[in-house]
């Protein structure tokens, strides 16, 4: 009944980058051992040469088109730029960690190893083509940043981001992983394409099998609502970001949402495009859940960051608002015919916030005291004068986060909004210009703190070459993927995951 | 058997989690009940799996185990944690962070 797939049937070079990582982060482990505690920067830079030998192996496997693990793994395009972006995340989150976990006292090497398996995951989780695949994924994306969280114990905040996170996500992970099992019983499977070949049957017969499905879909949008931080599921982020040390937040803020959208657009078009309650109907049963999700999503984040006067809490509710944008990509993706276009959108967006996000939250990781107090909004006042090339960074960021053209921001949130356009989904765009210029109000008042306001600027400490080398990278991504968006348009525009 | 009183005895198990979670103030007994909503999780694949006569449902018991063996250890040890310097569970107490 069982037979032994042959080695060249499992089809491992297709998932080799994400492999790769993996056991370089294992490897990592065992080299840590022997790295004497005074250089610890060493730990770091085997960890960027990882990240960067990733990196080169994903344009191998570029553009290939099959699945590896007997169709667990899709190796294609999506997972090839999806890999991409979580690299250069890990790249950058790398290069602004080390200067400041050596600086707050909380240097050990398993952070590096922690953080490379984090990535694994995520990478995993890009490519995953089953549920079993995504649960599996979405804990090794989630693990390890548990103990990132907490990594600054006994410092009270952060073991308190810790529990938190672990508590919440093990919640969102059980809530997924039922909605999960409803749908295999719905359907018999746990392969999305497969769950995508029988959707049609079981809505033909209507019955019990669609209320299944339905609620399967639900819990599923729970669980990943969850990790992704979308309203009503995002309570926990703002304690769980200010909490986490500064280079953790960064990269959590990028990389938890990357894999989260990731899963959830896979399972959404490849899995359930065709699944309709009426038959016939060229929206899918879930579009207005995901339309409703991302409206509220966009107004909440956006009016709450408003009230913010920490930096981190701010970027926090920012984050929670950006979440919204990639929401109202997904949306768009339950019209028939929009699918493609609405999951290339999602990838410039994420790309073009990858970059932006980290930026912003490396700026304000150089205006951060060693004892953890709040960097508020006033720290910044002054800043221009004493500091004018981190200040002129720290407006780009801000402006693109805002979606103000030349950036990457406004590249990501045009290919947004043209997606929900051609979807059909008008008021949902006009809710999400609304809110862009509402955010414009908080993004702004940093720039004018900066360059604006008089006051006693803050001594604020030389940033070290790793820090700035973090910084220029992601300043300079922001600013090449508004400029030359034909970069990024040349990559996705092949996209293809939506069955055809 | 018939699957449909496997599948509400889970719904019923995994409700009970939900509440726990959303109810109970010790962190302990909060992270018991995720795990009884796991186990729900893994009651409703085993009997999907029986009805659909496959293993694929099985497999994914397995994993979901091993996972949760993982999310015990880390869970545990953040306990321990906080514990340390708190000298209390109560996730009530746990407001440092305000905003």
């Amino acid at each position: 009944m069982f037979e032994v797939p042959s080695f060249a049937e499992l089809g491992l070079g297709a998932a080799l980058p994400a492999i790769a990582l993996a056991i370089s982060a294992t490897i990592l482990l065992l080299i840590d051992l022997f790295i004497p505690r005074e250089r610890k920067m060493a730990t770091a830079i085997i960890a960027l040469v990882y990240v960067g030998m990733a990196f080169v192996i994903n344009f191998f496997t570029f553009n290939a088109d099959t699945t590896s693990f007997m169709g667990l793994f899709a190796a294609d395009q999506f997972t090839g730029i999806l890999n991409m972006i979580v690299l250069f995340a890990a790249f950058i989150s790398i290069l602004l960690s080390i200067d400041y976990i050596k600086r707050t006292g909380i240097e050990r090497g398993e952070f590096y190893t922690l953080l490379l398996l984090s990535v694994s995951g995520i990478m995993f989780m890009g490519a995953a083509n089953d549920l079993t695949m995504i649960f599996i994924a979405l804990e090794l994306l989630s693990i390890p940043l548990y103990v990132m969280a907490a990594f600054r114990a006994p410092d009270l905040k952060s073991e308190e981001s810790g529990l938190k996170y672990f508590i919440l996500g093990a919640f969102a992970s059980a809530f997924f992983v039922y909605g999960a099992a409803l749908v295999y019983g719905a359907t018999g499977s746990t392969n999305l394409p497969q769950i995508f070949e029988r959707v049609n049957v079981i809505v033909a017969e209507g019955g019990s099998g669609s209320w299944l499905l339905l609620i399967g879909t639900g819990l599923i949008l729970v669980g990943l609502g969850f990790k992704v931080a979308v309203a009503p599921f995002h309570m926990w982020t703002p304690d769980v970001y200010e909490g986490a040390p500064t280079p953790v937040t960064a990269f959590m803020s990028v990389g938890a949402k990357v894999g989260g959208f990731a899963a959830l657009i896979r399972i959404m078009v490849v899995a359930l495009p065709g699944f309709a309650l009426t038959t016939g109907s060229v929206n899918t049963a879930w579009q207005v859940t995901f339309w409703v999700i991302a409206a509220l999503t966009l107004v909440w984040g956006n009016i709450v960051a408003i009230a913010q006067t920490s930096i981190k809490r701010m970027l926090a509710y920012s984050s929670i608002a950006h979440a919204g944008y990639i929401m109202m990509a997904v949306a768009a993706a339950g019209t028939a015919g929009v699918s493609d276009a609405a999951a290339r959108a999602a990838l410039i967006y994420l790309m073009a916030y990858m970059f932006t996000n980290l930026g912003a939250f490396g700026v304000a990781m150089v205006l951060e005291r060693n004892d953890g107090t709040i960097v508020t909004l006033d720290d910044f006042i002054g800043l221009s004068k004493h500091r004018p090339i981190l200040a002129l960074m720290m407006a780009v960021f801000m402006l693109s986060l805002t979606g103000i053209p030349l950036t990457g921001g406004f590249i990501g949130k045009f290919f947004v909004f043209s997606a929900t356009v051609e979807a059909g989904l008008i008021p949902l765009a006009i809710i999400g210009v609304l809110t862009s210029v509402a955010s414009a109000y908080y993004y702004v008042r940093i720039i004018i703190n900066m360059y604006l306001k008089d006051g006693e600027p803050r001594n604020v400490e030389e940033t070290t070459p790793a820090l700035t080398l973090g910084l220029y990278v992601a300043f300079v991504g922001t600013l090449i993927l508004g400029i030359f968006p034909f970069l990024i348009t040349g990559l996705t525009d092949t996209v293809q995951i939506a069955a055809r | 058997m018939q699957t449909e009183w496997f599948v509400m005895l889970s719904a019923v198990l995994f409700v009970m989690g939900t509440m726990g979670v959303l109810l109970k103030k010790n962190a302990i007994l909060v992270f018991m009940s995720v795990e009884l909503m796991l186990n729900a999780a893994n009651l409703a694949l085993v009997a999907f799996a029986h009805q659909w006569k496959q293993l694929d449902g099985h497999l994914f018991v397995f994993f979901i185990m091993t996972v949760a063996a993982a999310e015990v250890a880390i869970g545990l040890a953040l306990i321990v944690t906080i514990f340390r310097t708190k000298h209390s569970i109560n996730l009530d107490e746990l407001h440092q962070m305000q905003g």
